[in-house]
Parts: structure tokens; C-alpha cells; sequence
């Protein structure tokens, strides 16, 4: 036999050959609080370089004082440098212990291909990637929103099932327990209109214009605007959490295993609700509004009937019309971002919480964007 | 494929299953008769699961067919597929119940959705169903205000609201105690024994399987093929997989240590890899 040479020496790692025998050499503690444990990339690099490849690779931890899975999870390693390079493992040479640990996780072979983990990808590639996915949920959303198209046609002709009592309930949800958010929010936003207002028009002596300022804000933008805020941080979460929540816990699945259908069921009854509930939501907040314009004008020096007849002169039916067709639209559109971001919501709870986020984040988007499309459309109609 | 070759109350067809680019389970070929009792075997993560949302139709195969009574579901239209749905009563794992909706309002909801029956008669059926299933009582109760196995036996509960011809069952006995597993079971052979429900059960509880299914497909997770088809208890004996064979003697067969022919390393055989 050759004489041994030394080709890795660490304090508690050597690595000799002994004729076509690779003796791994352990010492001292070996768990994982131990700081500074040796890498079993020594043992990678000592198999690769030595010219010929070992024939088997043997153990003496002997001088081992303690350990825990670090010692085993190294030992892994090199039985899978083992495998990858086709040398004999010696399980022999080990203790009795690690031994046993490491025939339990050597047991099932890791399984090739379990899932296409995707490799770091070149710049292109990410981008194509990054493309298809984003085509892949364009094609998703129109796909959901021609299911809605088709339930509300079904609704219309009177085929669509699914429960009014549903309707009653999101209604409820939706409306009547938004009410004092609403108010709250509204009478704020009158006050502050009003303030914004004053500040403007007192140097002209012209105070008692807040009136118009405050009644044409609420009633064309603002109230329709908070709303539909509102409602999406509100409503929307809400829809995107309950039907994400079903979608995990398979309950979606248990209707469509019934031959009904979800769009139908859960989705129709809360897009009725906000539609109906969404206007008159606007409706009150408008009148909130000029009232919290009204306190202000009062405080300061202006007459209820001063503020109250300007307001009716200011703001007359086509002003109240924009706003309120724009309710429509907007009571719409926070009901489908919801319950498309619940439906598209992956299997676990993670995804429940991102889908509730999207929906806020899509909702609010959505509106900003068809105000600005209202806005252009209103200017042109001269409405 | 005619549909007299296509006679048997459920055909699958080179059936392949695969989530995005992953293929979970390749050609699978199988039959289950009218009134059998047929059982999805297989280790954790094997596609028993995935198996059965393919056969229920929540998932779309890759490739392959599946038949009920010789017709198509798998490409049935809207209209066909929701008739077809109507016979099947499905208990997910997990239970699946509405959850806001009591015990009682879930099992009655396919009632009231698909028949003329009146409140008084609804009722009735609900206590009936609820009684069969050991929940008496709990008629009132919220899922969440249930146990997880009384979750599981208030969904077996909706799912044979409707008398189905064929019961679907995603583990019906996992987290439940001894007694009530065997009282599941004898519920499955009494259904099947006086509605003459087909029963398609997922399970990896070999006390189950042998003593309710006539027959099983066992899903070979190694290969991601069928591993083997037929009565569990001539299956245990005679079966040339070895995965089989180790899954229906509880892992008995023990891991053994073999040595490679050509480098004459050892290697831990791997239940049914005997190197190949
Ligand atoms: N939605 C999914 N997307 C991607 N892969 C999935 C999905 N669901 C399951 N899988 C994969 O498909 C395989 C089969 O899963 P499945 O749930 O059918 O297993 P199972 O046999 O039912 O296991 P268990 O006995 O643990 O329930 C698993 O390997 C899993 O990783
Ligand atoms: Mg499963």
C-alpha cells in the first residue's frame, strides 16, 4: 500500500489517499452550532483532482466528540458526490448512528424532474417568461368577464340560478353597514371643500361661492370618487377574501362538482348588490357633503338659506346625472375586480391575502381610470 | 370508440394528467363496473387526488378520456357535462363545506337547487342524512364550529343528499378515529349495497381498502403509471411491483441494501427499485 498523503488538512477535516481509497478523516465537534465547520466542497475538489477517480471513499470519525444533523447533512453531501462520480460509499466505516440517519434520507432517491424549478434564465428568457404569464392572465380576465357577461345575459332572460337571498345579504353587507364610514368620510370631504373653498374665494369677497364649489365637487367627482374608494378597501377586499377563502378550502369546487356555477352563484348576487347599493351610496354621500360644506359656511357668517339656495341654483339635475352614471359604472367595477381577484386566487392562504391586495390595488386603479375616461366623454357632451 | 365497448358505468381512457409542464400521471387506462366499490391507492403526492378532480371535471386531461356510461364527459358541452354533474355527490378533503352556511342549509342546498321538495320533506332528509353520518343534532352548527372529521362527515352527508349514482370520496377516513372510520366504511358498502351507488374512494388506509374495495388502481409514483389494477387482497399477493407490493404490507418488506453490478457500490434499494 502506498504510503498515506495528506492532501486536505483542517482542524476537523483531512482527507487522505490510501491507494484507491479516499479516507475522510473527522474530528472534534460536529453539530450545528459549531461555527466554522469545514465545507463538503473540500471533498468535491479532492475527488475531482487526484487524477484517477477513488474507487471508494471511507470514513474514520472516530475522533468525533459530538454531533447532530451537521455531521449527517455533510455526510449527505458526499454520498451524493458519490453518486454523481460513481465511487463506492462506505457505510460500513461509519458508526452505527450516522449510519442509520444517512440510509434513512439515501432511502428514496431524490426524485428527478419533480417540477421544472426553473434555472436562472437569461435576460430574453425572462422577459418571454414574463410575457406569457402576463398573456396568460389577459386571457384569464377577458375569459372571467365574458362569464359575466354571459350570467348577466342569463339574468336578464331569467335563467340565471342563484339565491335573491344572497342578493339581500350583500346588499346589506355592502350598503347599509357602509353607511357610517361613509358619512363620516363624506361629511369630511365637505368640510375640507368648503375650507379649500374659503381660502380661495374670501380675498374676492366672494365667499359665498364655496356653495357652488362644494355642491359641484361632491355631486360631479367626489362623492362618486370616495365611494367607490371606499367600497373597494371595503366591499372589493372583502369579495376577493370570501371567494379567495372558498377557492382554498375546495368550497368553489364543491359547487361546480354540483353542476352549478360559481360565476352564477357567488359572483352575479354581490355585482347585483354593489350595483344597486353603489348609486344610492353616492346619492347620500352627496348630500353628507354639502352638509359638512354647509357647517363651514355657517361658522363663517354665511345664512342656511344663503348656502342653500346658492347650492340649489349651482347644482342642477345634469350635474347630479354625471355623478350618479358614473355610480353605476364604478359600483360595477369594484364588484368585478373583487370577485375576479378571488377567483383567480391561488391554494393557500398566502395567495387569499395577495388577492385581497390586488383587488384594492386593481379597484382603485380601474376607477382613477374611468373617471378620466367619464371625464373626457362628460367634457365632450358638454354635460 | 363505440359505445358498446364503453360499457362499463365509468371509463378512463390513456388518461394523462399534468399541471403546467409537470406530468403527474401518464396513460391511464382503467374501469369501474356499476355498484363497484373502487379504490384510488397511492403514496402521498402520487395524483390520487388530481386523479379524481379528472374525473369529476375539474380538471382538464392532457390527454384521454373519461366516460360515463359510454358518453364523453370530458368533452361533453356545458349543458351535458351540468346533467351528468347532477349524478355525481363528491367529499373533498378537506371537507369543503360552505362556510356560511350551517350543517344543515349545506346539505339541504342541492336539495332545494334540484328538486320540487317541500321545507317540511327537505327538512326531513337533512336530519336523515345528518343522522347517517353519526351528526344528529348538529344540524345548527357552523363548519367552523365542527371538528375536522365532522367536517368531513357533514360533506359525505351533502354529498349523498341527492342519492347519487356515483359517490366520490377524497379520504374519507384520514382524521378520523378508529370507529368512526369503520362506521364510514360500512356506510360505503351499505350505500353501495342498497342504492347501488358506484363508490370511487381515495384512500391510503389499507384497513379500508380491504375491506370495502372490489377493486383499486394503485398509482406508482416512481414510474407515474399505473402500478397495478385489480381486487387489493390477489394484488397483495401476486402484483410484480414492488411499490405495490411494499404499500399493501404497511412498508413490510423492508428496505434492503444492494450493490451495484458494475462498480460494486452499495446503494439503499429504494421500495420497488430494485436498480434499473
Ligand atoms: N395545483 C397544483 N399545481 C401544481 N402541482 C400540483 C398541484 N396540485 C398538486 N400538484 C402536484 O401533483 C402531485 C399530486 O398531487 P395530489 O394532490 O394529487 O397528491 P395525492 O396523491 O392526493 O397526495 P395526498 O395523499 O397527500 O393527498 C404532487 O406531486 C403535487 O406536487
Ligand atoms: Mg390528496
Amino acid at each position: 500500500m502506498d504510503t498515506p498523503t495528506p492532501s486536505h488538512d483542517g482542524d476537523a477535516l483531512t482527507i487522505t489517499r490510501e491507494g484507491d481509497a479516499l479516507w475522510v478523516r473527522l474530528r472534534g465537534p460536529w453539530t450545528l452550532m459549531t461555527g466554522n465547520r469545514p465545507l463538503p466542497t473540500a471533498v468535491r475538489t479532492e475527488v475531482a483532482q487526484g487524477g484517477a477517480l477513488p474507487r471508494i471513499m471511507r470514513f474514520d470519525l472516530t475522533g468525533v466528540t459530538e454531533y447532530d444533523s451537521a455531521l449527517v447533512s455533510f455526510l449527505l453531501n458526499c454520498h451524493d458526490i458519490c453518486v454523481a462520480t460513481k465511487t463506492q460509499f462506505d457505510f460500513e466505516s461509519l458508526p452505527v448512528g450516522p449510519r442509520q440517519l444517512l440510509r434513512l434520507a439515501t432511502a428514496v432517491p431524490q426524485v428527478e424532474d419533480v417540477r421544472p424549478r426553473l434555472a436562472r434564465q437569461n435576460f430574453l428568457a425572462q422577459i418571454g417568461i414574463w410575457a406569457q404569464k402576463e398573456w396568460a392572465e389577459a386571457l384569464e380576465v377577458l375569459q372571467f368577464l365574458g362569464d359575466c357577461t354571459l350570467a348577466l345575459r342569463r339574468f336578464f332572460v331569467g335563467r340565471a340560478r342563484f339565491r335573491w337571498s344572497d342578493v339581500w345579504l350583500e346588499m346589506q353587507h355592502c350598503g347599509v353597514d357602509a353607511l357610517p364610514i361613509v358619512t363620516l368620510i363624506a361629511f369630511l370631504m365637505g368640510l375640507i371643500l368648503a375650507y379649500v373653498g374659503a381660502v380661495t374665494l374670501r380675498p374676492y369677497g366672494g365667499l359665498i361661492f364655496i356653495a357652488n364649489l362644494v355642491g359641484l365637487a361632491m355631486v360631479r367627482e367626489m362623492a362618486s370618487m370616495m365611494t367607490g374608494v371606499l367600497m373597494s378597501g371595503r366591499t372589493g377586499a372583502s369579495f376577493a377574501a370570501q371567494l379567495g377563502t372558498m377557492k382554498v378550502s375546495e368550497e368553489i369546487a364543491a359547487l361546480r362538482t354540483m353542476g352549478l356555477s360559481p360565476i352564477e352563484y357567488l359572483v352575479l348576487p354581490r355585482m347585483i348588490a354593489l350595483f344597486l347599493m353603489f348609486p344610492l351610496l353616492t346619492l347620500y354621500a352627496n348630500f353628507v357633503g354639502m352638509f359638512g360644506g354647509l357647517v363651514v359656511a355657517l361658522t363663517m357668517g354665511l345664512s342656511y338659506s344663503q348656502y342653500t339656495l346658492q347650492i340649489t341654483n349651482a347644482v342642477d339635475l345634469t350635474n347630479f346625472s354625471v355623478g350618479l352614471i358614473k355610480s353605476f359604472f364604478f359600483g360595477i367595477i369594484v364588484a368585478v375586480t373583487g370577485c375576479l381577484r378571488g377567483m383567480q386566487c391561488g391554494n393557500s392562504s398566502a395567495a387569499v391575502g395577495e388577492a385581497t391586495t390586488r383587488a384594492v390595488v386593481s379597484g382603485i386603479t380601474w376607477l382613477v381610470v374611468a373617471d378620466a375616461i367619464f371625464a373626457v366623454i362628460f367634457n365632450t357632451l358638454k354635460m | 370508440m363505440t359505445k358498446s365497448e364503453l360499457s362499463a358505468h365509468i371509463s378512463v381512457r390513456d388518461l394523462t394528467m399534468a399541471y403546467g409542464d409537470f406530468v403527474v400521471m401518464r396513460d391511464l387506462t382503467f374501469e369501474v363496473g356499476r355498484g363497484e366499490v373502487f379504490a384510488i391507492m397511492g403514496g402521498s403526492g402520487s395524483g390520487k387526488s388530481t386523479l379524481l378532480r379528472h374525473m369529476i371535471g375539474l380538471l382538464k386531461p392532457e390527454s384521454g378520456r373519461v366516460y360515463y356510461d359510454g358518453v364523453d364527459f370530458t368533452d361533453a358541452d356545458d349543458e351535458q357535462r351540468t346533467q351528468m354533474l347532477r349524478k355525481f355527490g363528491v367529499m373533498f378533503q378537506g371537507g369543503a363545506l360552505w362556510s356560511s352556511q350551517t350543517l344543515a342549509e349545506n346539505v339541504a342546498f342541492p336539495l332545494e337547487e334540484f328538486t320540487d321538495l317541500g321545507e317540511e320533506d327537505i327538512r326531513e332528509t337533512v336530519a336523515l342524512k345528518l343522522a347517517l353520518v353519526g351528526l344528529r343534532g348538529f344540524e345548527d352548527f357552523y363548519p367552523a364550529e365542527i371538528s375536522g372529521g365532522m367536517c368531513k362527515r357533514a360533506s359525505l352527508a351533502r354529498a349523498m343528499a341527492l342519492d347519487p349514482e356515483i359517490l366520490f370520496f377524497d379520504e374519507p377516513s384520514a382524521g378520523l378515529d378508529p370507529v368512526s372510520a369503520r362506521r364510514l366504511d360500512e356506510l360505503i358498502l351499505e350505500l353501495r349495497d342498497s342504492l347501488g351507488t358506484t363508490v370511487v374512494v381515495v384512500t391510503h388506509e389499507l384497513a379500508s381498502i380491504f375491506a370495502i374495495a372490489d377493486r383499486a388502481i394503485f398509482l406508482d409514483a416512481s414510474t407515474r403509471r399505473m402500478g397495478g389494477l385489480g381486487d387489493p387482497k390477489t394484488l397483495r399477493g401476486q402484483t410484480d411491483n414492488e411499490n405495490l407490493r411494499l404499500f399493501l404490507n404497511r412498508g413490510m418488506v423492508g428496505l434492503q441494501l444492494s450493490h451495484d453490478p458494475a462498480t460494486g457500490a452499495p446503494f439503499v434499494v429504494a421500495p420497488g427499485r430494485r436498480k434499473s
